[in-house]
């Protein structure tokens, strides 16, 4: 085989390995440049103070983008803001979402403070999404308030676990 | 994942990977791309040693390509959500490496070498073909019956012991078997298995199962001293009993990698569940420490470090230990761009060639630019296993995914460090690449269960149910 052809297989391989690895990477950039961090204060109700600091003037071209499924200004997306899942996410897309110890709920809570069915969050007929108290041992707190009844969550509002906090964002 | 959607722009937390789109397409053109890339290499390899296309053209890239599309189709049926690089990247891997095991089964001098040791010469490629079938076979096995790996978190305490046993297993005299001095093989009807490979796996199930329960007291009970919070001496009890059973079969097996490994896990996982610097801190400490003491008086390993510190002298004086520094050569022959696939010498490295230290081969067949590229890949996988871990949205699923791309990543540095000579060599394989049976079976159920694990934590939430409280409220007429 002559010297040329194999200098230019030689070439031409390592070209193709890199070609892949480039493709590979190019599949999970979203990983790396693509998720858009966007700041909290786009909300319409007044953020918590220390998210005021980072406030800004939101692009009036994503106050019309939130609304885009069900009704406008409905939440969706459920976030954990503090305890040992802060930062998941959950899409709310009408499902019921069950939060406990029990390793076969949605959100699985690591947290003493929790039992194993500890509440459940899903919307009624109108879209309205509702919080339920399932009989948890140290309750269920939607601002200050222990919950007795299934409740209406307001916007923005914290959904106290334990030590896990809750919010359902637009 | 999800920004590739319209709804990107909702998203605060860079964590939000729940209704992203599926990506089985992506998956199968990068897979018919990872087939035809050992393709190539296979035509390559074949053009350069007999001035002809292999024979086996055809029946090689049919096969692989039979081994990726079953890999696939068994992805979008029971993981239809899982990540799209993992099955792509570990098919090239495997791919390449039967190539280059293929390649050094050609080299006359191995043929010589082996006649000479063994009396005959039996080529590796075909068993590790057989391997890779089988691997594949395990990684079909784990999609389909694991159908949530939450379910592993039942066998916490079964799995602690089932590690410690398979990691016993090459002692019992009877099965063990002793070859070229480390005790890490089990012969079983005329196979030889490396136990360690899989307790690597099982053994994770176990520390993340433990750390689940038990991280709060890690992290939180522990006193401040000189910057670094100091756990109390009770907590500290797990981490030395690893400790001492990683140093004991350091010491019995005369296996460094494994040793290290299992260690360098825990304390990894240990990092991650208590996000306690400390923890890397007393970990690296004791490691080193374990190290030099075995160092000091176990002849085997002592031998290591001194091929490690001089291997050119090494390689003078004594008969035994000219392996790294044959294989610093290859690296340095191979240069940039490498002598091209089956032209280079790297065969003369002679007993291991193709399976400890078959990255030599890549290193002077490919250059730096062939080694980064395979690192980039082996990279990726890792970085896929953390991504995993990140949007796994339980404790246990977590960490095991930290664990288990946590030890791929030990060992892809230990061997990889251990040819190049930057740290000791052990006697571990390189994932994928490297001839061994075991070490393909068991990465390929690795790859497996991370499959597994991302398809959870990826899979959309279940259509809508019909609301409960709903029907509650209908009116019952008689």
């Amino acid at each position: 085989m002559s010297e040329l052809t194999l200098t230019v297989m030689r070439l031409g391989f390592l070209a193709v390995l890199w070609l892949f690895v480039i493709v590979a990477v190019q599949v999970i950039r979203s990983d790396l440049f693509g998720t858009r961090v966007t700041q909290r204060g786009s909300r319409r109700e007044a953020p918590r103070p220390q998210a005021a600091a980072a406030r800004q003037t939101p692009p009036p071209q994503r106050q019309q983008s939130a609304g885009g499924r069900g009704r406008r200004g409905a939440p969706t997306k459920l976030v954990v803001s503090e305890g040992t899942l802060t930062g998941t996410t959950v899409a709310l897309q009408g499902q019921t979402i069950t939060l406990g110890r029990a390793h076969d709920s949605t959100i699985v809570l690591d947290d003493d403070y929790a039992s194993s069915r500890h509440a459940r969050i899903y919307p009624d007929r109108d879209g309205q999404w509702i919080v339920e108290d399932l009989g948890s041992t140290n309750g269920t707190y939607l601002d200050r308030t222990r919950l007795t009844t299934p409740t209406p969550i307001p916007p923005g509002a914290p959904i106290r676990i334990g030590k896990t906090v809750i919010e359902l964002r637009k | 994942m999800s920004s590739t959607t319209n709804t990107s722009t909702q998203h605060t937390s860079t964590i939000g990977a729940i209704g992203a789109p599926s990506r089985r397409n992506t998956e199968l053109a990068l897979l018919v791309f990872a087939v035809a890339i050992p393709v190539f290499a296979y035509a390559n390899v074949g053009l350069a040693i007999n001035g002809e296309v292999p024979s086996g053209l055809l029946a090689y890239g049919l096969g692989l390509g039979l081994l990726a599309g079953v890999g696939h189709l068994v992805v979008r049926k029971f993981a239809a959500y899982a990540d799209p690089l993992l099955l792509p990247l570990a098919t090239l891997l495997n791919g390449l490496g039967l190539v280059v095991i293929w390649r050094l089964d050609q080299s006359e001098r191995l043929q010589q070498l082996a006649e000479r040791s063994y009396g005959v010469f039996s080529p590796s490629a075909p068993n590790q073909l057989m391997y890779s079938a089988i691997g594949l076979a395990l990684f079909v096995a784990v999609l389909v019956f694991l159908k949530d790996h939450r379910i592993l978190q039942r066998y916490t305490y079964i799995s602690m012991v089932a590690a410690i046993v398979l990691l016993l297993l090459p002692l019992v005299p009877g099965i063990g078997a002793n070859v070229f001095g480390a005790k890490i093989w089990i012969n079983i009807a005329g196979f030889s298995i490396q136990p360690g490979e899989f307790a690597k796996i099982i053994i994770a199930i176990f520390f993340s199962g433990y750390l689940m329960v038990k991280r709060d007291a890690l992290a939180l009970a522990s006193r401040r001293f000189m910057g670094l919070y100091l756990p109390r001496g009770r907590d500290l009890g797990p981490i030395i009993t690893i400790w001492a059973v990683s140093l004991l079969i350091l010491i019995f097996e005369n296996d460094l990698g494994t040793s290290l490994l299992f260690f360098g896990m825990f304390v990894i996982m240990l990092y991650v569940a208590t996000e306690r610097t400390s923890w890397i801190v007393i970990g690296l400490l004791m490691s080193a420490g374990g190290a030099v003491g075995v160092a000091s008086f176990a002849g085997h390993v002592q031998a290591r470090v001194d091929a490690w510190l001089d291997p050119f002298g090494c390689y003078k004086e004594l008969g035994a230990c000219e392996q790294i520094g044959q294989s610093i050569m290859s690296f340095g022959s191979g240069g940039v761009m490498g002598t091209g696939l089956g032209q280079g010498n790297s065969d003369l490295i002679g007993f291991a060639a193709n399976s400890d230290f078959i990255f030599s081969t890549f290193g002077e067949e490919l250059g730096l630019a062939g080694v980064m590229a395979v690192l980039l890949m082996y990279g990726l996988i890792i970085e896929r296993g953390i991504r995993t871990a990140l949007a796994a949205r339980d404790p246990f699923g977590k960490l095991f995914a930290v664990g288990l791309s946590g030890a791929f990543a030990l060992q892809i540095f230990v061997v990889a460090g251990g040819v190049m000579g930057l740290i000791p060599l052990t006697g571990m394989t390189m994932p994928f690449l490297a001839a061994g049976g075991s070490s393909v079976i068991a990465n390929w159920a690795l790859i497996g269960i991370l499959l597994r694990i991302s398809d959870t934590a990826r899979r959309p939430a279940p259509a809508p149910a019909s609301n409960p409280d709903a029907e509650m409220t209908q009116v019952v007429r008689p």
